[in-house]
């Protein structure tokens, strides 16, 4: 990303190639960041991690003694990739949350970076008087032709979370979503949001700038707009803060992603009066991608790779882009009226409820 | 004589003893401020709409009594009265569900946690939904999503304004994310209701929080609020533990929310069908600069019932 006074633009189809621009545009040479960090473990992969560490100590062994091991290795090997759908496959409810906040599972910006032939971020929400950092925004090209991409922004590091206030955006950054989403529809702009946020920032400023305002007029607002909206939850789609850039013609989730109406631990606190039961409530409460699709409300479910999406980003970026481009393909052919009155419709017949009929059957 | 000198001049006339006062407020015969401590003749309180005429703490009222307070008599036609609540998710916390539903429905005689219907406000036609916080905290679940998306269409087909008295503990849990679902349906509704130039006022009163505050509670085009009725998106305590110093006292209060612009007024209980009805006769008739109206989908029109 190159910064130019607030203005972040991003061009071509990598990362790092806008780096070396950027670098040759300073006049300085520096390294390439190296992104070969340890990969951090969650408690079920357990298993996995102590046969990756045989296998090394196997490798190492037969390089000190000189022993071709190359197939035991190879079995090995198999082995774990085995295990690791096994334990991916049965994942509960609460491990799922687990890889949903992974801190290395890509974020909003990573993704509209990754599917987007160029990108530029654009960030006034013309009001609050401040960047809302933990939302994001801009006009991207995606398969040709321009599309605002948006979307909740976790930090990738302790810094960066504590400038993207992990991921909580205030009324500011429900403001500058909206402001981006009419722009879209004054040029005649798809829309894709991307989800990712723990809930919207339960802060005193956020409060006292109309939270619960911003929220509302983004919900009736999205319901008026002419253009094809499609949503994702990347990640972690946190209630209210998820919903206020949630309400479009498509939602879409990963498989290992989670959307709930108040988090399991909050949940917990407030029926259990145990927050210790946090497990129990993300059961109870239903949040993963298959319980929402047998719910009515998720319409498309993204497989990850083996391993979650950050296991393998770049397959998880293919996925999402082939969604995201045979589901705008079908919504453009549709009108802006058309759009409109579809997407209230799929939204009306959200609820469960029982109603005797006229013969006294129950609906 | 004002109201408030009739009240004391009563209760000087009537000295009780303290015995006798509490079994009186045991019996419902006499009712205590919460606020002040003063008692009130509980008939008296009721005729004053449940608001203390010694310091105008209003007391809570629920949807029969909210009813009775806005409606002309005999023109209240409730809606929907057969939408019943289910449990989809086999919910289970300390206890079922389905249970606490069947629990809450036969001590509070209602079906859910909102009353909807159309009926005449001062000779005025509306529609108006009146959530009740004895139903588990006035709690959003398909029941109200669908009874207030229904009671919108409604009000959108007949050209009615809407009214929506607002008392609520946010979305209700149990129900997982189909209540989260319907602060979206609602303010669907309401873009469409809006879409026709049609008037909605929704009335915050104590408490109303949470979803209901992220949705269809901030989306009046006038917005009333009861006087120190509580209004919030997050919880205080929830804000408390993001902030080091105290909260202001009146933190999310009515009139803060009055002094930050997200309210346009408070009206006192006693004031409020008067004002709503003013409100509705000075957008009556139309503006007198008729603009075209946007044309309803029409299968939209014909979705509405
Ligand atoms: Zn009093």
């Amino acid at each position: 990303m190159l910064n130019f006074g607030g203005l972040t633009v991003f061009f071509g189809r990598s990362l790092g190639q806008a780096v070396r621009l950027w670098c040759e545009f300073r006049g300085v040479i520096e390294p390439m960041p190296t992104p070969q960090r340890k990969p951090i473990l969650l408690d079920f992969e357990k298993p996995l991690v102590e046969l990756e560490a045989r296998i090394s100590q196997i490798r190492e062994l037969a390089e000190e003694n000189e022993v071709d091991v190359a197939t035991q290795i190879r079995q090995l090997e198999a082995r774990a990739d085995q295990l690791r759908q096994e334990i991916f496959a049965s994942l509960t409810p609460s491990q799922r949350l687990q890889v949903a906040r992974h801190p290395r599972r890509p974020s909003t910006l990573d993704y509209i970076q990754a599917i987007s032939d160029e990108w530029i971020e654009l960030h006034g929400d013309r009001g609050s008087g401040k960047d809302d950092l933990a939302m994001v925004g801009g006009i991207a090209r995606f398969e040709g032709r321009p599309v605002v991409m948006l979307g909740n922004q976790k930090g990738r590091d302790t810094k960066d979370n504590v400038a993207r206030n992990f991921g909580m955006a205030s009324p500011g950054g429900y403001r500058k979503a909206m402001r981006l989403m009419k722009h879209a529809n004054q040029f005649g702009m798809p829309i894709f949001t991307f989800i990712d946020t723990p809930g919207a920032f339960p802060g005193f400023e956020a409060e006292e700038m109309g939270q619960g305002e911003a929220i509302a007029y983004n919900l009736r607002e999205m319901f008026s707009l002419e253009v094809p909206i499609l949503c994702t939850v990347i990640g972690e789609g946190g209630s209210g803060g998820a919903l206020g850039i949630g309400v479009g013609d498509r939602l879409m989730m990963f498989e290992h992603s989670v959307y709930y109406v108040a988090s399991p631990e909050a949940c917990a606190a407030i029926l259990w009066r145990d927050a210790g039961r946090a497990a129990q409530a993300s059961e109870a409460l239903k949040i993963t991608a298959c319980d929402l699709k047998e719910l009515g409300i998720l319409d498309v479910l993204l497989p990850e790779p083996i391993g979650g999406a950050h296991a393998n980003p770049v397959k998880a970026t293919e996925i999402l882009k082939s969604a995201l481009k045979a589901n705008l393909d079908e919504l453009s052919q549709l009108s802006g009226p058309d759009l409109r009155r579809l997407r209230y419709e799929k939204f009306r017949k959200i609820g469960v409820f029982t109603e005797p009929t006229e013969n006294g059957a129950l609906t | 004589m004002s109201l408030f000198d009739w009240f004391a001049n009563r209760r000087k006339a009537d000295p009780i003893s303290q015995d006798r006062q509490e079994r009186e407020i045991a019996d419902g015969l006499w009712t205590k401020c919460e606020a002040c401590g003063v008692m009130t003749y509980t008939k008296d309180l009721r005729a004053n709409q449940m608001v203390c005429p010694e310091c105008q703490h209003h007391h809570r009222v629920y949807s029969p009594d909210r009813i009775h307070q806005l409606i002309d008599d005999d023109t209240w036609q409730p809606l929907d009265v057969q939408v019943l609540p289910q449990d989809p998710l086999k919910f289970r916390d300390r206890k079922a569900y389905g249970d606490r539903l069947r629990e809450t429905q036969t001590k509070t005689q209602l079906q859910d946690a909102v009353q909807t219907g159309v009926g005449e406000l001062d000779g005025l036609p509306v529609a108006l939904g009146v959530m009740d916080f004895r139903f588990m905290g006035g709690s959003m679940g398909s029941v109200v999503g669908e009874k207030l998306t229904r009671l919108i269409e409604r009000g959108t087909r007949d050209r009615r304004p809407v009214i929506i008295v607002c008392a609520s503990g946010g979305a209700r849990m149990q129900e997982g994310m189909l209540s989260l679902m319907q602060m979206a349906k609602i303010s669907g509704a309401l873009d469409l209701h809006r879409s026709q130039r049609l008037l909605y006022i929704p009335v915050l009163t104590h408490p109303t929080t949470g979803g209901v505050t992220a949705s269809f509670a901030m989306l009046g085009d006038i917005i009333l609020a009861e006087p120190k009725a509580t209004i919030a998106f997050a919880g205080r305590r929830v804000v408390e533990q993001t902030l080091r110093e105290k909260l202001p006292d009146d933190f999310q209060t009515a009139e803060y929310l009055l002094n930050h612009g997200f309210v346009d007024a408070i009206v006192p209980r006693t004031q409020l069908k008067g004002t709503l009805a003013q409100l509705i006769r000075l957008h009556q008739p139309a503006s007198p600069y008729p603009t075209e109206l946007e044309a309803l989908p029409q299968d939209v029109a014909a979705h509405l019932r």
